[in-house]
């Protein structure tokens, strides 16, 4: 361990604000681009039930035809 | 080796890989992540010129070696995208710019952020800054160019070719620092493999920077990976077994509409081809 105390852990040498700011913008990326993969594929999801549905529907209206014939 | 590999040109063979592949990166990724960040910020000893400022060089380093990394991997599926027309190594690309953009924007942002207390500037324009900017250009270009087309396949095909022509910019901003009088200094672990001199830096300190090295290359496979399989989910949307992955299960009358869709393609088809 480089550091006395979670005082000099923070301030770096001084250097505090530059480190921590780089680390946490890196994992700020990170995340993001993680969380926009997730949300994604959520969508994707949402749209193939909508589509199911849809095929559902026409499935039901074509049935509904043959009957009245 | 070539029938080992064929099958994984149909998207849900890849799919069904990838999806298998996940957690074996994503465990190992986040342990090493966790691992890099207490050695490299609290264990690692500080530099006797830039003390604590230094540390940095644990983000900075890991993303702009993947940052080029994966635009040659970027490039390799452009040259299978083009030469064999598989459609998984233009959905590689599209899975694989975002990620490099962003490593890209990460060695930059973190760059400045360093610049600031040890060159006294956030910003010069020297060779090897201003080629890794053009090294962000390169990826936002091929994203754009994917989708500035009516054609998907005609925008990835425009994509791999601007994604090989770019990898020129590779050798130039490794070899920057070397041939151009630059602020930047001289590469500290790869010159073992490209000038075949033992890496400038203390093995307290090398070693950290290795395993971020590592951390973040698992990590950003692990954002390549999900992206990926979106992107086959995306495409193959239609597609009973994509359907099924996304929690729609057809049942039986859904099914028997499907056959009949096809039948009646088949049979459209006949029709033109008489």
């Amino acid at each position: 361990m480089q550091f006395d105390s979670w005082q000099a852990f923070i301030q770096m040498g001084g250097y505090g604000i530059y480190v921590w700011s780089s680390f946490a913008g890196t994992f700020l990326c990170f995340g993001l681009l993680a969380l926009e993969s997730i949300w994604r594929r959520k969508k994707l999801a949402k749209e193939a039930s909508k589509q199911a549905a849809r095929a559902q529907r026409i499935l039901r209206a074509r049935a509904a035809k043959k009957n009245r014939i | 080796m070539w029938r080992w590999l064929h099958p994984y040109a149909k998207p849900e063979a890849t799919f069904a890989l990838t999806q298998k592949l996940i957690p074996w990166f994503a465990l190992p990724g986040i342990i090493l992540v966790l691992v890099s960040l207490v050695w490299g910020l609290a264990f690692a000893p500080p530099d006797y010129q830039q003390g604590e400022s230094y540390r940095i060089i644990f983000v900075h380093v890991p993303s702009a070696m993947w940052a080029m990394g994966f635009y040659v991997g970027m490039a390799i599926m452009g040259v299978i995208a083009l030469v064999w027309q598989i459609r998984t190594a233009e959905l590689a690309i599209l899975a694989i710019a975002p990620v490099g953009a962003v490593l890209t924007f990460i060695s930059l942002f973190t760059g400045a952020i360093w610049g600031q207390p040890m060159w006294g500037t956030w910003w010069v324009w020297d060779a090897r800054l201003t080629a890794q900017l053009i090294l962000l250009f390169l990826y936002l270009g091929v994203m754009a160019l994917y989708v500035a087309f009516e054609d998907e396949r005609a925008g990835a095909k425009a994509a791999s070719i601007l994604a090989i022509v770019g990898v020129i910019n590779i050798p130039i901003i490794h070899y920057s620092v070397y041939w151009w009088n630059t602020l930047h200094q001289k590469s500290t672990v790869t010159r073992a493999i490209t000038r075949l001199e033992a890496p400038s830096i203390a093995p307290e300190m090398l070693w950290p920077l290795l395993v971020s090295i590592l951390a973040m290359l698992l990590v950003s496979i692990v954002l390549v990976l999900m992206r990926l399989n979106n992107e086959i989910l995306r495409r193959e949307i239609h597609r009973p077994w994509a359907l099924a992955e996304l929690g729609i299960t057809l049942d039986s009358s859904a099914k028997a509409h499907n056959d009949a869709e096809k039948k009646n393609v088949e049979k459209k088809g006949g029709a033109d081809a008489v």
